[in-house]
């Protein structure tokens, strides 16, 4: 008797039975729904990658060599380092938080590791090692203070802020400058190792194999399920654009060096965060923590250690930054991880999606927001633009990526998306 | 009969008690919050609990689903005595509560809020595609109207929220839930839908208990009315002897008013009036 109300065993997928439901079928579907959504307010990585066109479209037709595959590929390297910093700040704001210590941190972290290495001759790996731990103990006593004692992300991490720029002050000593010794693994990976075609093609094909794969099991067990399976001819549409797209970008930038290990490094983090945040539990208990801590306390999430695991993961990324970026400037000095890495990479994080004010964002957004300022910033150097323009730059498409953000939040909360 | 009703036919039989508190008190300082208060909600069975405010309703909700432990009294659930040692430990047991809040994340699908904090996984990975199985299946249990179990919270109304919330309480299995004012914020049809809820819970054999201030919304919907007052049972009616005046008489504890007067000699000359269990 169970069978005939039994909602899987329907002929209709139990996902689309609703009469109410507006469904879209076939390519004109997807391409109708993804416009009501942009209608709607859910904007997703659109205007980053809108802007990106623009900005290169103007430093384009000002200066020609901006798009040439030499100035890409050191676009993309110079964008690596505080990419991987921005990725910890898109934890942190995940939660609604905010850590102003990431520049600081990454500084000291990298003095450690260049004082480690020189001055007391470690080995590179011991050197890296404690530099990495000292950000994941940092963050760690961040997050004591936060669920401890209570105090405000804000406050802590100012403190920080100057702390550990002190502490990079203290480590550096009377040396001011420590250069990394020219045959340092580190100094290699972060400048001159890059993939040869081959290897580039290679990882190019598995990569989307590898999507094109798991969407295609994803629907058969979907179908097992009796639910609508992904639309495979999206799937396959969007399996050729990235093969196209990045297929594309592999052989202009391979015109020159290609892709650095440094950027391969930092967009393999970057979509090991994206699976970990939406694939796992964790991920899944950072969104509703983001979302409402109190209804995720009382789901039975353990709030505590996300935020401990946050805040720790964000200094732990901050000083694997700042290790890269010593090795890609081959020297720690005194302005290691100063002001402009800070805001830099926070920056990066906003204007690539991640909202403020929690629980919304990818880890995408750092690579995207990142390579807007770095543009920004190539560019500008291309044309020869002081420093002091590039800031007011910067602070502008700061400004108008937070203002994109809070229209589209009301277009969202209106439109009924939240 | 759908599959829930299946699994929890393998529970109890209709009509057996599930969960029995007696003798219960709490004390916060200087205030004696409950007292002696006793509670039976059988299975298939809504019991309402009602009384003014500061009555003792939130604290003995609380008490069931474990944030606050009693001082004294002794709680009875599926014939064991228990002692409720948390949310969670209560949930444990089979006891679920939809608290008047909610507590959904807005930023979350449906999915990912019915199943949040026992995600199903598939070794390290969320499996999507069980929980959404799932998730139909509870709302079609419920026959819930929700368009789609992929949209974020933020997008439903108050009622279907109200569903979402009270298809996660389902989510464990459990044998008894608690719903705090599940109609306080709703309009009028909504209220009814939830209401609707409240009696398919019922059907699929569940022990219902329902908090709530709306006399139209117990009377609709409640087997058994309890009344506290001052933190006491005051009164207990079964709902088709209840009116409204001699509900509102036993919340406010007018013993001097009209209707009790009427009451007390109805007690005199008919002993099986209802107010004669007294």
């Amino acid at each position: 008797m169970s069978s005939t109300l039994d909602p899987t065993s329907s002929r209709v997928a139990a996902d689309v039975a609703d009469e109410r439901l507006i469904q879209d079928r076939g390519l004109g579907g997807a391409v109708a729904s993804g416009w009501a959504r942009l209608r709607g307010g859910e904007l997703g990585a659109l205007p980053v990658v809108f802007g990106l066109a623009v900005i290169s479209l103007v430093f384009y037709s000002q200066e020609a060599t901006f798009l040439s595959s030499r100035n890409l590929v050191s676009i993309t390297q110079f964008a690596a380092p505080i990419g991987v910093i921005s990725l910890g700040i898109v934890l942190v704001l995940l939660l609604g938080e905010i850590d102003l210590s990431v520049g600081s941190v990454s500084g000291f972290a990298a003095a450690s590791m260049a004082v480690l290495v020189v001055n007391k001759s470690q080995s590179l790996w011991v050197g890296m090692l404690v530099g990495i731990l000292i950000g994941t103990a940092i963050g760690s006593v961040y997050a004591l203070l936060y669920t401890r004692i209570g105090v405000p992300s804000f406050v802590f991490s100012l403190a920080g802020l100057l702390a550990f720029q002190g502490a990079l002050l203290y480590v550096l000593g009377d040396q001011g400058t420590i250069v990394l010794p020219i045959d340092s693994g580190l100094r290699e990976f972060a400048r001159d190792r890059f993939l040869t075609d081959v290897q580039a093609y290679v990882l190019l094909a598995v990569v989307v194999a590898v999507y094109v794969g798991s969407q295609a099991l994803a629907a058969r067990r979907r179908r097992a399920a009796g639910l609508t399976p992904p639309n495979m001819a999206l799937v396959a549409v969007k399996g050729v654009l990235l093969l196209a797209g990045l297929g594309f970008l592999t052989y202009y930038l391979g015109i020159d060096r290609g892709w650095g290990y440094l950027f391969v490094l930092f967009a393999a983090l970057v979509v090991a965060m994206d699976l970990v945040l939406r694939k796992t539990r964790w991920g899944r208990h950072v969104y509703a923590v983001g979302g409402n801590e109190e209804a995720a306390r009382r789901s039975g999430i353990k709030v505590g250690r996300i935020y401990f695991s946050v805040f720790a993961a964000a200094s732990t990324f901050a000083a694997l930054g700042g290790i890269l970026l010593a090795g890609q400037l081959t020297s720690v000095s005194q302005s290691s991880g100063t002001t402009d890495t800070n805001l830099t990479a926070i920056a990066a994080a906003v204007i690539g999606g991640t909202s403020l004010f929690g629980g919304r964002g990818t880890a995408y957004s750092a690579l995207l927001g990142i390579m807007v300022l770095q543009a920004i910033q190539n560019g500008l150097n291309l044309m020869n633009v002081d420093s002091s323009v590039r800031f007011m730059v910067t602070g502008a498409v700061l400004l108008l990526a937070v203002a994109i953000d809070s229209v589209s939040r009301r277009v969202r909360s209106s439109s009924g998306r939240g | 009969m759908s599959a829930m009703t299946q699994r929890v036919g393998s529970g109890p039989a209709q009509g057996e008690v599930v969960l029995s508190l007696a003798g219960v008190h709490k004390r916060f300082g200087a205030v004696q919050a409950l007292t002696d208060v006793h509670l039976e909600v059988a299975a298939g069975e809504v019991v309402a609990l009602v009384g003014d405010n500061g009555a003792g309703k939130s604290t003995l909700v609380k008490v069931i689903s474990g944030v606050y432990s009693p001082d004294a009294g002794d709680i009875v659930f599926g014939g064991r005595m228990i002692t409720v040692g948390g949310p969670a430990a209560a949930q444990a047991l089979g006891i679920a509560t939809v608290f008047q809040d909610l507590a959904l994340c807005d930023n979350l699908d449906v999915v990912a809020n019915l199943f949040l904090g026992q995600e199903l996984r598939r070794g390290p990975v969320l499996d999507e595609i069980e929980m959404e199985k799932e998730a139909w299946r509870l709302l079609r249990t419920l026959s819930a109207k929700i368009p789609s179990v992929r949209i974020p919270i933020a997008s439903l109304s108050g009622g279907q929220r109200q569903t979402v919330a009270i298809a996660r309480a389902l989510v464990g299995d459990p044998r008894v839930v608690l719903l705090d004012e599940p109609t306080a914020a709703l309009g009028v049809a909504q209220t009814a839908e939830v209401l609707n809820l409240i009696e398919r819970l019922r059907e699929t054999g569940l022990g219902v208990i329902l908090v709530s201030h709306n006399m139209a919304d117990v009377q609709a919907v409640a087997d058994r009315i309890v009344v506290l007052r001052l933190g006491r049972n005051a009164a207990e009616f079964r709902t088709e002897d209840a009116t409204t005046e001699q509900l509102v008489a036993a919340i406010t504890g007018a013993s001097d008013n009209v209707v009790a007067a009427r009451a007390d000699r109805h007690r005199q000359a008919d002993p099986t009036h209802p107010e004669a269990e007294l």
